[in-house]
């Protein structure tokens, strides 16, 4: 699919992507003070079961641990990270910065994120930063990477090798606009993408045409994202909060159809037939298993889905 | 314009507490129009306050006056002269941010108070309702946008189009109150026929010319003469 002597960053993600593997990722959310120990747990959860795992920052405006620590804890412990990086709390100075120290400290992928307003999380009486938006970010650290040069001009001391990747929300409006944001996002620096929840099949694949038919495809690799729903309760408080995120009432129905004990297994049958749904649209070059404070379920997920082993390249 | 809207009364109050003449001005352009701080909004604070001194069983002498603007000298040098020649104690403006500093910087030894907290730069886009539309940023890229400007009105300020929060659209920040700037600019492009405009990789913001790069100023070199 895309010529393997382009190799970006060497990272496992990338090669397995390269290599025309369907990958897998997921999301692995550090604790929101210093304990390590939680966030250990959670690797040996997910050890094995992934090409790599997302690491978030600050996720939703809640203070937690910094993503590129946390990422160097995953890095330390045998699991590929993908430090995700949001323009909301850093000026293009303490980006760049991390961004060498991230190198420095064995982090390959990096996902590039305007992040959640600050009013989402505990601190919404902060400073708004936002000095770039996820566009530029990606432009950014593209330019230290393929020119050796920061965001001013000057020369790096000492390169970088990143795998770089952005979000892409097919739900969000206009939905017109955002198959041409995710043109920009890849002319901006992305080799890869990762979507937000997927609940709306139809309107995905409609999203996923548009997009091969842009060959958006061909230039980045597109991860569909997907989320195990643990209960009714749970999708019904999704669709009302979180963003970006419509869930059918046939879904919801369909989980609040079983008794509440059998809601969860019922929420695990209905990611693995998605898996399979998007295995068979032309241009998803894998998953991205967000199963937030459910890192559990992930060996059981890649298991039954049939994507276990991972690839060993 | 520059809006603001009144402080609570019980703040002001705490202000000038502690002096026996007061003089409250008020401000006859933004602050008036936006209803927070004009002749009608003075005389009221000072009525206000009368009451509230005379409940406490204290003496003072509240004053009140508006002028036309507080942001200009020839506006100003009458109540500086009403401030010395009656020997004012304390003064409270009415008027926004600028008209306040600009007071301060003139009044020496009397203290000024604002009796306004100033918000943004707006317009009345219904009655009693005015909304932020720009941002002072001075480096105005809205001719790429249709004329609406993201740096104002978009909540992260994004440049690139609108984030993964804009839905049906409104902004995830306050979806009943706040439109997604970038919907209104995609809405405006594609009238102009002029879409392909979103299509534009717009660089990192130089932010020299906004506040970031330090208190600004502007002279005009056909009248300037430095002192």
């Amino acid at each position: 699919m895309m010529d393997e002597s382009v190799m970006k960053s060497g990272s496992n993600l990338e090669s397995v992507l390269r290599a025309g593997h369907f990958a897998v990722t997921c999301e692995c959310g550090p604790p929101k003070g210093a304990d390590m120990e939680h966030l250990q747990q959670k690797i040996e959860l997910i050890k094995g079961c992934v090409d790599a795992a997302n690491v978030t920052d600050n996720q939703t405006a809640v203070v937690r641990m910094s993503s590129i620590a946390a990422s160097s804890i995953l890095v330390k412990s045998g699991v590929e990270p993908v430090m995700q990086m949001v323009t909301r709390d850093r000026n293009r100075i303490a980006a760049q910065s991390d961004i060498f120290g991230a190198y420095a400290l064995g982090i390959r992928n990096m996902l590039c994120l305007t992040g959640d307003h600050q009013t989402f999380g505990n601190h919404p009486m902060a400073k708004n930063v936002f000095d770039l938006d996820s566009i530029q970010l990606l432009d950014v650290v593209r330019t230290i990477r393929d020119e050796g040069k920061v965001n001013s001009g000057d020369p790096v001391e000492g390169g970088i090798r990143m795998f770089l990747g952005a979000a892409a929300n097919p739900f969000a409006d206009p939905f017109e606009f955002r198959v041409i944001r995710l043109g920009k996002k890849i002319r901006a620096g992305a080799d890869f993408v990762q979507t937000q929840c997927i609940y709306d099949m139809d309107r995905f694949r409609e999203f996923m045409k548009m997009a091969c038919d842009m060959g958006l495809d061909k230039q980045c690799f597109i991860l569909a994202g997907l989320t195990p729903l643990k209960s009714a309760g749970m999708a019904a408080y999704m669709n009302r909060n979180v963003s970006g995120i419509t869930i059918p009432d046939t879904i919801i129905q369909r989980i609040r159809g079983v008794p509440k004990g059998n809601q969860s297994e019922e929420g695990i049958k209905l990611l693995l037939e998605q898996i399979q749904e998007v295995r068979e649209i032309p241009g998803v070059a894998g998953v991205h298993i967000m199963a937030i404070e459910w890192e559990e379920k992930i060996r059981e997920i890649t298991e039954r889905a049939g994507l276990l082993p991972r690839p060993q390249l | 314009m520059i809006i603001a809207d009144p402080k609570p009364f019980g703040q002001v109050k705490g202000y000038v507490e502690s002096f026996e003449k007061i003089l409250i001005v008020g401000c006859g352009t933004c602050t008036t129009v936006c209803l927070a701080g004009g002749e009608a909004e003075a005389q009221i604070l000072a009525s206000g306050l009368r009451i509230a001194f005379g409940k406490d069983g204290g003496s003072k002498t509240i004053l009140e006056d508006c002028v036309q603007r507080q942001c200009d000298e020839e506006f100003i040098l009458p109540i500086l002269s009403r401030v010395e020649n009656e020997k004012i104690d304390a003064v409270v403006t009415l008027a926004c941010g600028v008209g306040l500093n600009f007071l301060a910087d003139r009044l020496g030894k009397v203290p000024i108070f604002p009796g306004l907290n100033t918000t943004f730069y707006g317009a009345a886009v219904g009655l009693g309702h005015w909304a932020e539309m720009c941002a002072g940023c001075g480096e105005c890229i809205t001719a790429l946008t249709g004329g609406i400007c993201p740096v104002a009105r978009c909540s992260k300020h994004l440049l690139n189009g609108p984030c993964g929060g804009s839905e049906k659209g409104k902004c995830e920040v306050d979806p009943v109150n706040v439109d997604c700037v970038w919907q209104l600019i995609y809405d405006r492009l594609k009238k102009l026929g002029k879409l392909e405009d979103l299509q534009n990789l717009l660089p990192a913001k130089d932010w020299r010319t906004a506040s970031d790069g330090g208190v600004r100023r502007t002279i005009r070199e056909h009248i300037y003469s430095p002192k």
